[in-house]
Parts: C-alpha cells; sequence; structure tokens
C-alpha cells in the first residue's frame, strides 16, 4: 500500500508498504530517518518515541497506515519544531524570539550547537548522552514535558521519562539534563 | 541516506576541547541528540538483504532431519544455510575455547541455537522463510545443574573438547576449575570465636544493552568483505570470523558502526559470521537486526551462581579464615567462562585481609543459555555472598558493621588469596567512612503537605500504598575488582597518532581501533592528545582494522591500555616534532638545543615559558605519524592446584551506602538513595566518570530487586526473553545517586588513573540487599528479591 503523511513539516510518501509494518519502519528504512530508535519494538523502552499530530507515541506500536494524513515529528526535526513552539510562544508574549540572551545557569556549553532545541543541547551539556541509543526517544519525551510543566519537580519529571529506558546512565545526569533545559527556558 | 554504506555518523571527523582532568563534552554528542549518529542497526544500502537466523525451540536435542527446500522457494528468498553449506572445516568459534557451532551441527545445546540462516529482499519475507523450514529435533535428556550435569550418565555436553582446561576438571560437563588454597584455614577455624555460614544463589542477569545486535555485511569485489558492526574488539572479531568465512584476515575488513551500549553482551560473536556468509554466498550487501526477543537468545548473560561461604573471625573482630565454594553456571557453551573463574576465585573474599583460605571456583556446562563476560565479570557474584556473609558476622559478634569491615579491610601493601601484594592505594576503609558520613536523605520524603506522594513510595505510581506498611533500612558494601585481562594474557593495545599543519595551526588525528561503546573513550583520547601534543584541534578517526588491535572495550581496561597507547604514541609525535624544529630553528635559539622542551598552545616552549616557535611553523608541509603498540606489566597465570600467582594488573574500589523503604505487607522496595564512594586514581573526564559511576550503581540495583532471565528447571527454556518480563530499572525505580569520588594516583598507571566502569556494580548490589535485610529483619540469601521473599509467601 501506499502511505502520505507529514514528517517534520515536509509531505512524505511511501509505496509498498506491507500492511504489518511500524511507522517506525517505514521512518528508519523507507524515509531514511533512522533517528528513531528500535530498541525493543515492542512498546516497552520508548527509544522510538515520535510525536504524532502532538501526542508523543511509540512508533513501534503504531502501524504505517495509522499516520495516513497525519503529522510526525522525530528526533530529526526536533529544533524546528521548538523553534516553531518558542516562536508561537514569543508571538503569544509579544517578544521576539531571536536574540535572547543566554541564561547564567548550567555548566559549559556546546559549541556550534545553535541548531540543536533547548533540550538537545541540555543533555549534550550535561552528559546525559552515553552510548546515546536512548537519547532520541528521552529527547521527545523530555521536550513534550517541558512544553506542556514549563517548571516539573523531579518526581514530574521521573513520571513523564518512566516510559523510556536507559541502559548506561543511571538517569541521574538525564535528571541533570531536563533540569537545565527548564532553568534556560526559564530563562529565556 | 545514499549509496554509501559508511554513514556520516561514522565519518565525520570528530573534535574534543579541552585536556585530561576536565569534563570535556563528548564529541559525538551532537550527533547523537540530533539523531544522526549511525548505530549498526541504521545500516543501510541501496540494494541490500535482510538476513534471519531460526533458533532452536528446544534446549537439547538432536537434529533428525532439516528441509529447508520450502523456504528457499519462497519468492524473494535468495539464500538458505545450515552447516553443511559453511565454506570451510572451520566451524565453530569461541573466545577461550573453539566450542560454538556458526550453525548448529546435529545438535543443539541451548534454547535459542542458531540452526540455518536466510537471506531475503524484505525483514518479513526473510522471518516467513525462516518459519517455513522444517526441523526435526529428537529431544535429549537436559542438565541444568551441578548435580545434574555430573551425576552419573550424564550426557556429555563436549565430549570432544580438547583444551588446556580440561585436564584441571574432575569431570567434562566442567569448563574450568581454580582453587586457591592460601594459610590453614582449618587450624584456623579452630581459634575462631564466631564462624558463620551461608548459601546464596545469584540470578542469571542480561547486559540488556539498547542497541540490538547488528551489522552490514558488504561482499568486496576482491572477494573479501566488508563489515559494519558494533562490537566490544575489532581484531578479535575478525580472527573468529575470517577462518570460517575461508579468508586471509585482511579480506575481512571491519568498521565500527554506532554502538549502543554493550556491558560485556558484545565481547561474543552474535550475527557478524552469518551476515558475512550471508553477503558472500548472494552477493549482496546483507543487513541483519535482532528485535529484542532475539536478543535475548543472541547474547551471553551474567554467570549465575550458587555460593557457598564460612567465614570466622575473633572475639576482637578480625577475619580468622574464609572457606567457600562457587559455582557458576557457564551454559551450553564456554565463551569466557574460564577467565570469569579466574576472577571469581581470587576476588573471593573481597577487599579484606584474610591469611587462611580455602577456596574453589568452577564453571559448567549446562543446556540453559551461555553465560560470559558482563560489567563485574565473576566479581560481582562474589560481592554479593562476602558482602552478606560480613553483615552476619558482625551481627554474631556485636559489632557494627561498616566498622567490622574497616578492621578487616585492604590497604596498600595487603595480599590477595592469590599472593599477590596490592601495590596501590587500597583506600577500602576510607571509602567506607565517606559513604558512612554522608548526611542521611531525610525520612518520609514521600508525605506532603496533602497526603502522600505515591510516587516515591515503593509501588510507585501503581498505587499500592499510603505508606501505611512502609519501613526504611540502610546497608552498606565494598568491593573489590580487576582492572584489565588477567593471567598471563598478553594484553595490549595500539594508537596511530598523526601531527600536522592545517590552515596555519597544527592538528593532530588519533587512529585506534578502541571500540567506543558509550563509555566515553573518544572523548578522553582526544584530551590526551590535546595534552601532550599542546594542539586544539583533535580528530578521532573512526575505528577500524586498518590499524593495529585496541583490545578489548571491557575490563574496565580501555582508558589504561588506549589511552596509554595514545600518549606513547603522542610521545613520539613530539619528540619527532621537537627534532624538527631542532632542525629548522635550533641556530636562531639556543634553547633549542639546551632546554627541556614542550608543546603547549600550539606552541613550542622552553621549561621557562619562553616561546621558541609555533607548531605550524615548525611543522611546515611535513606530516608526522607514529604509531605505537603498548603493553602492561605482565601477569602470571595461577597456580592450578594452590591459586597462587601475581594474577591481576591493578584494582578498582568502590563502596556503597544503600537506603531503602521497603513496604512490609506487599513486599514491594523502593529504593530512596544509592551513594557510591569510589578511588578513581585520576579522572581524566571527570563527568564521564560519574556517569559511569552512575550508570554501574544502577546495573547493580537491577540485579538487586528485579532482573533476572528465568529459565524454566525441567526444560532449559527461556521464559521472560522480552522487556515486558525481564526488568531493568526506569526512571521511577532509580533514586538519587550521589558520587563522591576520590583520586589517589596508580604509580604503574598512565597518568595515575584507574579504571572505574565496573567497581560500581559489585557493591550496589550486596548494599541494596543489607538496606532491605536491615528494613525485614529476613535473612535473604538470594538475589533479585522478590516480593514473595518479604512477604513469605514464596
Ligand atoms: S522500540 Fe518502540 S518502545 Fe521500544
Ligand atoms: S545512553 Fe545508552 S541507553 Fe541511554
Amino acid at each position: 500500500m501506499r502511505v502520505t503523511f507529514t514528517v517534520n513539516g515536509r509531505t512524505r510518501t511511501a509505496d509498498d508498504v506491507w500492511e504489518g509494518e511500524s511507522l517506525l519502519h517505514v521512518l528508519r528504512e523507507r524515509l531514511g530517518l533512522p533517528g528513531s530508535k528500535n530498541a525493543c519494538e515492542q512498546g516497552e523502552c520508548g527509544s522510538c518515541t515520535v510525536r504524532l499530530d502532538d501526542v508523543p507515541v511509540c512508533s513501534c506500536l503504531v502501524a504505517a497506515g495509522q499516520a495516513e494524513g497525519r503529522d510526525v515529528v522525530t528526533v530529526e526535526g526536533l529544533a524546528e519544531h521548538a523553534r516553531h513552539r518558542a516562536a508561537e510562544r514569543g508571538r503569544e508574549r509579544d517578544v521576539p524570539d531571536t536574540d535572547r540572551p543566554e541564561p547564567a545557569t548550567g555548566g559549559p556549553r556546546t559549541a556550534g550547537a545553535d541548531t540543536l532545541a533547548p533540550v538537545q543541547r541540555a543533555f549534550v551539556d550535561a552528559g546525559a548522552v552515553q552510548c546515546g541509543f536512548c537519547t532520541p526517544g528521552l529527547l521527545v519525551a523530555a521536550d513534550d514535558l517541558l512544553a506542556r510543566c514549563p517548571d516539573p519537580s523531579d518526581a514530574d519529571i521521573r513520571e513523564a521519562l518512566s516510559g523510556n529506558l536507559c541502559r548506561c546512565t543511571g538517569y541521574e545526569k538525564i535528571m541533570d539534563a531536563v533540569r537545565l533545559a527548564a532553568a534556560r527556558q526559564e530563562g529565556s | 541516506m545514499g549509496t554509501d554504506p559508511t554513514p556520516t555518523g561514522l565519518t565525520r571527523p570528530t573534535r574534543a576541547p579541552g585536556g585530561i582532568g576536565v569534563s570535556t563534552l563528548r564529541p559525538d554528542g551532537t550527533l547523537k541528540v540530533t539523531g544522526e549518529f549511525a548505530y549498526s542497526s541504521d545500516m543501510w544500502h541501496e540494494d541490500m538483504l535482510w538476513g534471519q537466523i531460526l533458533r532452536s525451540p528446544v534446549a537439547h536435542a538432536e537434529i533428525v532431519s532439516l528441509d529447508v527446500s520450502e523456504a528457499l522457494a519462497l519468492p524473494g528468498v535468495h539464500a538458505v544455510l545450515t552447516y553443511d553449506d559453511l565454506p570451510t572445516a572451520v566451524r565453530h568459534y569461541g573466545l577461550e575455547i573453539q566450542d560454538t557451532p556458526v550453525l548448529a551441527h546435529g545438535r543443539v545445546r541451548h534454547h535459542g541455537e542458531p540452526v540455518a540462516a536466510v537471506a531475503a529482499d524484505h525483514p518479513e519475507t526473510a522471518r516467513r522463510a525462516a518459519a517455513k523450514i522444517k526441523v526435526e529435533y529428537r529431544e535429549l535428556p537436559v542438565v541444568t545443574d551441578e548435580d545434574s550435569a555430573t551425576a552419573p550418565g550424564a550426557p556429555v555436553l563436549h565430549p570432544d573438547r580438547a583444551d588446556h582446561h580440561s585436564h584441571r576438571v574432575p569431570h567434562p560437563n566442567i569448563v574450568h576449575r581454580q582453587p586457591i588454597v592460601r594459610g590453614d584455614a582449618d587450624a584456623a577455624a579452630r581459634r575462631a570465636d564466631a564462624v558463620v555460614r551461608g548459601e546464596y544463589v545469584f540470578g542469571m542477569q542480561d547486559q540488556a544493552f539498547l542497541g540490538p545486535e547488528s551489522g552490514l555485511a558488504v561482499p568486496a569485489e576482491d572477494g573479501g568483505v566488508d563489515l559494519y558492526i558494533a562490537t566490544q574488539w575489532l581484531h578479535n572479531d575478525r580472527a573468529q570470523i575470517a577462518p570460517v568465512l575461508g579468508l586471509p584476515e585482511d579480506k575481512v575488513r571491519m568498521t565500527l558502526a554506532g554502538v549502543g551500549g554493550a556491558f560485556g553482551g558484545r565481547e561474543d560473536l552474535s550475527m557478524q559470521i552469518h551476515a558475512c556468509l550471508l553477503a558472500l554466498r548472494t552477493g549482496r550487501p546483507v543487513k541483519i537486526v535482532y528485535n529484542r526477543f532475539e536478543s535475548f537468545f543472541g547474547h551471553v548473560h551474567r554467570h549465575p551462581a550458587k555460593l557457598h561461604y564460612e567465614h570466622g573471625a575473633t572475639r576482637d573482630g578480625k577475619l580468622t579464615h574464609v572457606r567457600c565454594r562457587i559455582v557458576l553456571d557457564g551454559g551450553a557453551y564456554a565463551s569466557s567462562s574460564p577467565a570469569v573463574v579466574g576472577n571469581a576465585s581470587s576476588l573471593s573474599v573481597g577487599p579484606y585481609v584474610v591469611d587462611h583460605v580455602d577456596i574453589e571456583a568452577l564453571a559448567l556446562y549446562t543446556n540453559n543459555p551461555p553465560c560470559g563476560a558482563m560489567r563485574g565479570f565473576g566479581a560481582v557474584q562474589a560481592c554479593f555472598a562476602y558482602e552478606a556473609q560480613m553483615d552476619k558476622l558482625a551481627a554474631e559478634l556485636g559489632l557494627d558493621p561498616v566498622e567490622f569491615r574497616r578492621l578487616n579491610a585492604m590497604e596498600q601493601g595487603s595480599r590477595l588469596p592469590t599472593g599477590q601484594i596490592v601495590d596501590a592505594p587500597a583506600p577500602v576503609a576510607e571509602l567506607l567512612r565517606r559513604v558512612k558520613a554522608r548526611p542521611m536523605p531525610p525520612e518520609r520524603q514521600w508525605e506532603t503537605t496533602e497526603g502522600a506522594d505515591i510516587r516515591q513510595l515503593p509501588g510507585g505510581l501503581s498505587n499500592t500504598t499510603h505508606g501505611e506498611d512502609v519501613v526504611r533500612g540502610v546497608g552498606y558494601a565494598v568491593g573489590i575488582k580487576n582492572v584489565g585481562f588477567s593471567e598471563g594474557f598478553d594484553d595490549y593495545s595500539t594508537a596511530k597518532v598523526r601531527l600536522e599543519s592545517a590552515g596555519g595551526e597544527a592538528v593532530a588525528v588519533v587512529h585506534t581501533a578502541m571500540a567506543e561503546v558509550g563509555q566515553g573513550g573518544v572523548t578522553v583520547h582526544a584530551q590526551i592528545a590535546r595534552t601532550e601534543l599542546g594542539v586544539d584541534q583533535v580528530t578521532i578517526h573512526p575505528a577500524d582494522t586498518q590499524v593495529g588491535s585496541a583490545g578489548s572495550t571491557s575490563a574496565s581496561r580501555q582508558t589504561y591500555m588506549t589511552g596509554g597507547a595514545v600518549r606513547n604514541a603522542c610521545a613520539l609525535v613530539r619528540e619527532r616534532a621537537l627534532e624538527l624544529g631542532r632542525r629548522r630553528f635550533g641556530s636562531h635559539h639556543p634553547a633549542w638545543a639546551t632546554a627541556e622542551l614542550r608543546l603547549e598552545d600550539g606552541h613550542v616552549v622552553t621549561e621557562a615559558g619562553e616561546v621558541l616557535a609555533s607548531l605550524a611553523d615548525v611543522l611546515d608541509d611535513e606530516v608526522i605519524e607514529e604509531e605505537r603498540e603498548w603493553r602492561h606489566r605482565p601477569t602470571r597465570s595461577l597456580d592450578p592446584r594452590t591459586g597462587q600467582g601475581d594474577g591481576h594488573l591493578q584494582y578498582s574500589f568502590a563502596a556503597h551506602r544503600a537506603v531503602v523503604e521497603v513496604d512490609t505487607g506487599l513486599g514491594l522496595v523502593k529504593v530512596v538513595e544509592l551513594a557510591c564512594a569510589q578511588d578513581v586514581g585520576k579522572a581524566l573526564n571527570p563527568l564521564s566518570v560519574i556517569g559511569q559511576i552512575q550508570g554501574g550503581t544502577v546495573q547493580g540495583l537491577g540485579i538487586a530487586v528485579m532482573e533476572e532471565i528465568v529459565v524454566d528447571p525441567v526444560t532449559a527454556k527461556v521464559r521472560n526473553p522480552s522487556f515486558t518480563d525481564y526488568l531493568i530499572p526506569t526512571i521511577l525505580d532509580t533514586p538519587s545517586l550521589p558520587v563522591d569520588m576520590l583520586e589517589l594516583p596508580d604509580a604503574n598507571a598512565p597518568y595515575g588513573l584507574r579504571g572505574v566502569g565496573e567497581a560500581p556494580t559489585l557493591s550496589a548490589t550486596p548494599a541494596v540487599l543489607a538496606a532491605i535485610r536491615a528494613a525485614t529483619g529476613l535473612e535473604l540469601n538470594r538475589t533479585p528479591v522478590r516480593p514473595e521473599h518479604l512477604t513469605g509467601t514464596g
């Protein structure tokens, strides 16, 4: 079958899709977007998390056909997505979204990373990325949390990210990264 | 992605600012957060096929017949291979003993053993084809533990074993055995005022790295093959792959593809040979990606163990003797069981001084899943048991458990049971003091003004309790882990370093075959090169087999070994650069001839800080390149009867304090805080060292309260090969993890560093268990602890 949907703002079509194929498989193997990861393909690890019509879902559990005509944002489009959202907010608050001063919070800064969403930059800066396989899914989930809840408590962060497994970090630096992204968001 | 099988994430140069000792950020971090970093499962080639493995549904059986004709006839299927299709007489592989069939030959020895390999044009076609292969099995009795494996008439799993361990074992179903005898344990036992005994059971843990086993094999025009693969040791993989393919090693070219965690689980081969065979057979690139179910069958696990211990002490709290017997279940194939046995025996009494020991460790062949390397490697199981014993003995003597440990703590100059002297700092007592001195997390943290925040209670979001039956407990543990490969292994690493001038600036390139599995080696190597060569720009060349072996990314050895190789290669490059400078500019300034010169900030500088020339000017258009192999000081194998010998290179120590809350009614545990103190020798990158300690700590927490591969004791089949049923800690299961890092340099190691990755996995588990015992008063001699153990219902 043929499936057409919007991915990261672009309309994309995949042909000869087998009925059982997941959205994850179509993104990774047919559309050249391998950023969403395939750690379990059974809805347990969260590494395939994408936004489907603005709701975070495990793309391994979504049949490709279900995405027909809908809007998908993957980690590859997260920075753009975050910029749009910031611009919307900026308009609401009547504040230009460019040339914001950098907040004084946080440790070392990533060089040349202007194209990253704040949460992406915070993950790099906080040392929350080790092997990085869990990272794309965690970023989509954390970005969603920060959009809904700009100043989350630690318990809020743990609850929001509890569907995303990480085997490397022990999660402490992931907590640091989300706190850092929230603090920087606060300061902006 | 285009037709180029080498994706952007591999070839793009990576840069890291910052020298050693600084929390430099990962050079691959940006690629990893944007989704551009190419992991092995992301490999793609325009006309690639998909490989699929057919696995045995039973644990032990004779293969009566095998018919692939229907599978081969399915449209879209390009090849189906069985044992008979293997191109050479070399049809087995293995890390220490070549006993693992590439595809089953006449017999399967464990549930999930590979039987056939398929290549097809779509992963679903490959799966369907595999399902059409007809295999008739005649089931054989299984052996699953020591009794069944060594009983008279037990099926012998490897009747034709011919390895250098075979003469040391009392039964052919024992892979390896290591006794250690020192002093006179019988006489010492008579002097003991208190003696405690315990039987401990340690469950089978899985590495559960998130990136599934996967890779892409591309057939080459010269008849060779290029393999893009996630592994821990490229060269050792190749040494096992090439003979099976019937190719010389230089025709098997391997490039490291992005690795999604390893923890020992990628030390053995998984799909490497199958992908290469299918690619060579079909003439097309072949990609294989395991799903999670298959991943649980596709790699070795941590050895489950049964441990029997006896400890004795005098009234004033000095250990008199330790007797122990450690039986590790190695499963169907040897993998690294012999080395695991060596570790379990030599580290079996922990970081304590005991003059009289009688120790035996062995690993069995059974029909359970094969076991091999995992973070902590044989030291983890022992630590769980000896720490429980230390608590038991302290209680028996009426001593504080931490004080009792400190009374017996090893220090620099102490001896291991093997007789080896610990010749570097061993701050065991200090680490314990530090975790004990930490302020306690507040009581009843889950109480809020509105009532209980159920998220912080045992059972969490399941809303099982509002805190009625919740009690708190605190527990301590400390452990010792060897760093690097032991027992005389010829361990070395290779690094190639290039220095040249580009755009008026001196730049360095570091090329090694080190597998970056997430531990941060790429960051540290750039830091070392920046420090040694005084340059800002360092590029890390992708890891491949075009340079000499780096050894394995395991045993906490990579910063020590490949870091040492990079440092030494840099030293040669520096000498040559200074020599070049002397030739070019020596006549201009006498300091070139006399002074001790340094490279700093892109300049040649005298000891007094005078700048002599810019490095770019010195180099001009010369390229300096040096390749250096580096070996650590030699170790020796242990005596087969007494276990005496200087078997280890270096040790790593960590201590934990666990604070837990237990719902005694429901048997649920919440770890409230798990604090660690560890000596790291020298933190080359503090940020990533702390990340390693926290990650290791949580894997230890996982063993304590949830992680276990459950193997049916009657059929030897795996019951829970999925993330639905094999549970690893989520962020909700994980508490705050404070880390206290000591830096006492080891004079023998590069920069004084100490391997850090494994030690925290050891002590985390017994600390959590001790805390649960303290909370409940239960004995708890098995891990993981399950609700039924806490409620007395199981
Ligand atoms: S891959 Fe989708 S949840 Fe694990
Ligand atoms: S960083 Fe490796 S799984 Fe999270």
